[in-house]
């Protein structure tokens, strides 16, 4: 076997050992959250208690508060409001544009493409300044319309480059067959190539979803009210009365919200890799 | 290509680039001519002031600790980064039960919103029912209510971000270098193996080389993650103790907004841009590699 | 003495499910050049590999040299392996690409130069050092792989079908390049391909693997003159050998074997009443594609080959007296698909 110079038991074990390690300090965290989510309050303020497992039986009240005392249903409300929409211009947008770049202009399009995803590099910390005036001069600070406007803005350049290299995978003859039986360019654009791309759209209508749910600059800068605000904001800003940390319930918040992401993510990650390294890797 | 072609392209993408020239490109512009401005929240008009900003922000402490720590934590955090993830992806090559179950766990700190991640931070590092000092103390290591303040020391908060940093980012890291790494035709490290390379050289000396785009990418990705981001330091420790942890991003924020100083605010970001034309320079630089290659 | 020995060799890669190897014996003759023949899934790439140390058997012995090598790693066997995508490391001169192993083996610095020189000699490619792999062609870059392989002088020489990413031109050239280096340099090598045609043009000894298992090991002229059973008998040969199916047994006669009768001439020979269909003309042979008149094989189509000097014409529809000598009818068990001894043709 390549690299066999040594002993092949002692690899395998330290191999178990150094993912065991890296897998628990990278997932510890999120165990963390699902017990104090569980906790008693007086079972996790108290540090005499063994953090690690349930010294009192464990209690729903951290979610029951969540979920009831809390804007935390609003915070989902609005962020899956701002997702979808965002989703929608997002694929009106990059769709055609991916298309035209990876079809219709040769060199040139090969490099505005590369264009494209450099502002995706252009972080929303240098941004936010001038975007908070712009919102407030529009008269959208304050509501989800200023985040609906902004997204896109970082959405779709990750989804231009991300269908790009899904459109270049799909043979040129199918659409030069369709121009052939009498469709336009953009004809086929549209009634070919954009059906048969449903799993290149779904990769992208997943990232955008969660690219906006992980989004907080902007959130934070526009946004003030609480009852307007999205999920990642809401819960790190207004899980707390003065100086205290609702921990049970922000806890509880993280990983509810956390989860789904995360399972999402992970059904996608082939595609999510692609977009990243186009062009890296041949 | 027909000239047709050509028009409805151009009309395809349009706007797109439309969208994206409006909202960043007009932005960009905005935010330094609010540089050299005096511009404040609230205020109608505003007036060129040459330098001023720069000037003023050049010479106070705050900004020289942000702009020392934002390369400090950058750089800490990608060495972190680059070790642990080459170890993982090695690790992590080839198939094995459960696989996929250790991939969800690993790809964890990276999927989930920062914001929360740092949130969880904050309560494992929290100054009294942390977590690390429960069982340090339970070690013997420290005695009770004597154990240090994670994020209130100057030193270990500076750690603890960069502790987070890399936490979010080693998954992120390690799934590129794995991608890196199974793009590698198998009978490379074959070849090399029938010439009587043993794990080390094979590693070294094909391995990474051959990997070296990749290993590019996910280190220019980790840098702009990590040097443009506010949130882990916000959410913190906001930049205490005593600046020990301000970042430009986050101290471009609580001067921008929270104190209301557009004009400065936007001045201290714009000293993000120098790293990120580097960046994109070295970013091209690989684009363009993998096309002649 | 021979150099490698596979004494029932098997892998299963699948518990449960057929091996890829299946209790193989063979033995290499010190410097020959062996060719290891089969359709894909034939396993005899998964033999090559075995023998290198890239697989590990699942039961079997392997030898190198009279030392059981099994568990040894591929650096320990001595071997050297030119692979089918050559796997030059891309990004490494070719100088460097040729020092790699003697690094990898510690050889001493001091003969870095000599030996790198030496191997770049034999194969011509002295001006190339200097090169990246990317900048040269297909037969560049086999005999990069070529110099890189023969660097350390081996033992035993593994190729896995180096010529099946070439084009069809430069296959030719590339294939007289290998045989003219094999003649100089006289290692035992073992050569894996699935082309009849190469079997045959370069192999001492070819080896006919089907599913697993050897069907015959002999010479060119062994397995094509001689098969062992009906696959031998139809995977050598372009076109098959002509099979006509009996109750009990099956007979086979090869294309070129099957001419008109005033070729052949009437005693000792197989008549026959052959209804010709279509003809291809190739230049130097003529192939006739027709079927036997009279009979239940009027179905089956059956091939002749006449060379460019028998001249009469044949055109479609036409019917003709054909025929083939005796002594090229080759007979197999109808039920084993072996070879059996000669009888009379039950024919007529």
């Amino acid at each position: 076997m390549p690299g066999g110079n040594l002993p092949k038991f002692g690899v395998s074990a330290l191999k178990y050992a150094v993912l065991a390690i890296f897998a628990v300090l990278l997932a510890f965290p999120f165990y963390w959250m699902l017990i104090a989510t569980f906790k008693q309050n007086i079972d996790l303020y108290n540090t005499d208690n063994n953090p690690f497992i349930f010294n009192l039986p464990p209690t729903l009240d951290h979610l029951k508060l969540l979920f009831l005392e809390t804007r935390y249903v609003r915070w989902l409300g609005n962020t899956a409001l701002v997702g979808v929409i965002v989703v929608f211009i997002t694929l009106a947008l990059s769709l055609p544009a991916a298309y035209a770049l990876a079809r219709l202009t040769g060199q040139w399009g090969q490099r505005m493409g590369i264009g494209i995803f450099l502002t995706y590099l252009i972080p929303p910390t240098l941004l936010f300044i001038p975007l908070s005036r712009i919102v407030a001069v529009l008269g959208l600070q304050d509501t989800i319309w200023s985040l609906v406007l902004v997204y896109p803005s970082f959405t779709i350049p990750f989804s231009v480059w991300l269908l790009m290299g899904f459109f270049k995978s799909i043979p040129r003859e199918l659409e030069d067959a369709a121009m052939v039986d009498g469709l336009t360019r953009f004809g086929a654009f549209f009634r070919l190539v954009v059906p048969i791309s449903t799993s290149g759209i779904l990769t992208v209508v997943i990232f955008t979803f969660t690219l906006v749910t992980q989004e907080f600059v902007y959130a934070l800068t526009f946004i003030s009210p609480e009852s307007q605000q999205m999920v990642g904001v809401g819960i790190p800003i207004f899980l707390v009365r003065g100086d205290v940390y609702f921990w049970g319930s922000l806890m509880a918040a993280c990983l509810i919200t956390s989860l789904p992401i995360a399972l999402l993510y992970n059904i996608f990650l082939d595609r999510f890799i692609a977009g990243f390294t186009v062009g890296a890797i041949k | 290509m027909a000239v047709d072609d050509r028009k409805v392209g151009v009309f395809m993408f349009l706007p797109a680039v439309a969208y994206i020239v409006l909202l960043i490109g007009a932005p960009l512009v905005l935010a330094v001519l609010y540089a050299f401005s005096d511009a404040r929240i609230g205020s109608v008009g505003f007036h060129f002031v040459g330098l001023e900003n720069f000037r003023s922000i050049l010479q106070s402490p705050s900004f020289r600790a942000a702009l020392r720590n934002s390369v400090v934590f950058t750089v800490s955090s990608q060495i972190i980064v680059i070790v642990a993830s080459s170890i993982l992806s090695i690790v992590l090559e080839a198939p094995f039960r459960g696989r996929k179950f250790v991939r969800f766990l690993i790809l964890l700190p990276w999927v989930a919103p920062i914001s929360l991640g740092a949130i969880g931070w904050k309560w494992i590092l929290d100054s009294i029912y942390s977590v690390i000092t429960w069982v340090l103390v339970w070690a013997h290591i420290f005695k009770p209510y004597s154990a240090p303040m994670w994020l209130g020391e100057p030193g270990l908060a500076m750690a603890s971000v960069v502790l987070v940093h890399s936490w979010r980012l080693i998954p992120f890291s390690t799934v590129i270098l794995l991608a890196g790494r199974t793009s590698i035709p198998k009978e490379v490290p074959e070849a090399a193996s029938i010439d009587g390379a043993g794990f080390w050289r094979t590693e070294f000396l094909i391995n990474v080389p051959m990997m070296a785009p990749i290993i590019s990418v996910a280190v220019l990705f980790g840098t702009i993650f990590t040097f443009t981001d506010m949130i882990v330091v916000y959410i913190l420790t906001a930049g205490g103790p005593f600046d020990s942890t301000q970042v430009l991003p986050s101290l471009a924020f609580a001067t921008g907004i929270q104190g209301s100083d557009l004009a400065a605010g936007a001045a201290i970001s714009l000293f993000l841009v120098p790293v990120l034309i580097v960046i994109a320079y070295f970013m091209l630089r690989v684009a363009y590699r993998a096309e002649v290659a | 003495m021979a150099v490698v020995e596979i004494r029932n060799l098997t892998k299963v890669f699948k518990a449960g499910t057929p091996g890829a190897v299946n209790n193989i014996n063979l033995e290499t003759k010190e410097g020959e050049f062996l060719v290891l023949l089969g359709p894909s899934g034939s396993g005899k790439t998964t033999l090559l590999r075995m023998i290198a140390g890239l697989e590990t058997p699942t039961s079997g012995e392997i030898r190198i040299g009279g030392g059981v090598v099994n568990n040894l790693t591929p650096r320990e066997r001595g071997i050297a392996m030119v692979f089918q995508s050559y796997a030059l490391y891309p990004h490494l001169s070719v100088r460097e690409n040729i020092v790699f192993p003697l690094k990898a083996q510690k050889v001493p610095k001091a003969q870095h130069q000599q030996k790198v020189d030496w191997a770049a000699g034999l194969l011509g490619i002295e001006k190339l050092l200097d090169r990246k792999p990317r900048q040269l062609s297909g037969g560049e870059r086999q005999r990069v792989a070529l110099a890189r392989a023969i660097v350390r002088e081996p033992r035993v020489f593994l190729l896995d079908e180096p010529l099946s990413n070439l084009d069809a031109k430069l296959r030719a050239s590339a294939r007289e390049e290998l045989e003219q280096f094999h003649s100089r340099i006289r290692t035992t090598t073992i050569y894996v391909t699935h082309d009849q045609v190469e079997a045959m043009a370069m192999g001492d000894r070819i080896v006919v693997l089907h599913q697993g298992e050897v069907r015959q090991i002999g010479s060119p002229k062994e397995v094509y003159d001689d098969p062992a059973d009906t696959f031998v008998a139809t995977f050598l040969g372009a076109p098959p050998m002509n099979l006509l199916e009996f109750s009990d047994v099956i007979v086979g006669f090869r294309p070129e074997s099957f001419l008109p009768i005033d070729l052949l001439g009437a005693s000792g020979t197989a008549k026959f009443r052959y209804k010709v269909n279509y003809v291809e003309y190739l230049g130097a042979e003529r192939l006739l594609y027709g079927a036997i008149e009279g009979g239940r094989f009027e179905s089956k189509e059956i091939v002749s080959r006449l060379s460019w000097t028998m001249t009469a014409t044949y055109d479609p529809g036409s019917v003709h007296e054909f025929a083939v000598t005796e002594s090229d009818l080759r007979f197999f068990d109808r039920h084993s698909q072996k070879r059996t001894h000669p009888r009379p043709f039950p024919w007529q």
